[in-house]
């Protein structure tokens, strides 16, 4: 367990830190994607969500959502759609944190559910996902090449 | 979508196992506890012991312990060892364009099966089955 000195919201110091966990993962560094996701869900707004986890040294995790309103007919939810936490970090029950925190915040907003969705091969977010007690949901994603 | 029953069986183990790892279990207890042959889960759990999920336990009674990380193991890890989810006869060389429209639509539905099974771990099973219980 790692020993966290608090769960917020994401302040514009913190994007250097972001950007280096998420290029961590994923190998690309996206300073443009996430100052626009600073400038929409950064602060105290009351239904978008940008917070991290951060220890006495360090940002250690990330997570990002929203509540959504009625979607194709489902009523409003929370959603997460993105969450990382530093490799070195892992195992610590930070992204637990994290999203226990989310899903508080998405209780105070009004609704009662909330959903996600990854690629198929993501082995590693699903297990994450599924350890939480997160079960398929009624929907199916589709797409087309264009 | 439904496994076959050795597959069944070997996942009603590895739960039972896994929810202790510290104790020793007979073939005979899971029998009696799921109704299957004693004869037939013996097949069964030498069949995961070999695979290295259980340990045999030496001395009186013999049965098994678990020997791997229910964190890490997944209901997949352990389906695959007796069954190919969405495993399909072999192609009869050129087929129809309808046979093989039909096929993309069922391989999807493994792709999904194939990635449920590979997201829950033994240690997620044993949580839900908690909340079920409670
Ligand atoms: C998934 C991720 C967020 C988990 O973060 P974490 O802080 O290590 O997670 P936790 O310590 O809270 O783990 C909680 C549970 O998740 C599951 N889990 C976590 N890592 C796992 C792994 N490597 N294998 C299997 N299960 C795992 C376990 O059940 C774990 O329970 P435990 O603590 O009882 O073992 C982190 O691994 C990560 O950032 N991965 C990359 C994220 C990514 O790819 N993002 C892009 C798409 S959104």
């Amino acid at each position: 367990m790692i020993h966290l000195k608090k769960i917020r919201a994401a302040k514009p110091a913190d994007l250097p830190q972001v950007i280096e966990i998420d290029a961590l993962i994923t190998g690309l560094r996206k300073p443009a994607y996430w100052a626009g996701i600073l400038r929409r869900y950064g602060g105290r707004r009351p239904r978008h969500f940008f917070l991290v986890a951060e220890t006495e040294e360090a940002v250690q995790g990330y997570i990002v959502g929203e509540v959504r309103d009625w979607e194709f007919g489902s009523p409003p939810c929370g959603w997460v759609f993105g969450i990382g936490v530093r490799p070195h970090a892992r195992l610590g029950a930070v992204a637990t944190r994290m999203l226990e925190e989310i899903c508080e915040r998405f209780r105070r907003a009004g609704v009662d559910k909330v959903r996600t969705l990854l690629a198929r091969d993501n082995a590693l977010v699903l297990a994450f996902f599924r350890s939480q007690g997160m079960m398929a949901a009624p929907f199916i994603a589709l797409e087309r090449d264009l | 979508m439904k496994l076959q029953q050795n597959t069944m069986i070997a996942l009603y183990s590895a739960l039972e196992f896994a929810a202790d790892p510290e104790r020793q279990i007979s073939a005979a207890e899971i029998a009696a506890k799921y109704r299957v042959s004693p004869h037939h889960l013996a097949k069964v759990l030498r069949r995961l012991g070999r695979s290295g999920l259980l340990h045999a336990a030496r001395g009186v009674g013999g049965g098994y312990r678990f020997a791997g990380n229910p964190k890490r193991i997944t209901l997949m890890d352990v389906i695959e060892l007796f069954e190919e989810v969405g495993a399909r006869p072999a192609g009869r060389g050129a087929r129809r364009e309808e046979e093989r429209a039909l096929e993309q639509i069922l391989a999807e539905i493994d792709e999904t099966a194939k990635a449920t099974f590979r997201s829950i771990t033994l240690d997620t099973m044993i949580k839900l089955l908690a909340r079920r219980r409670s």
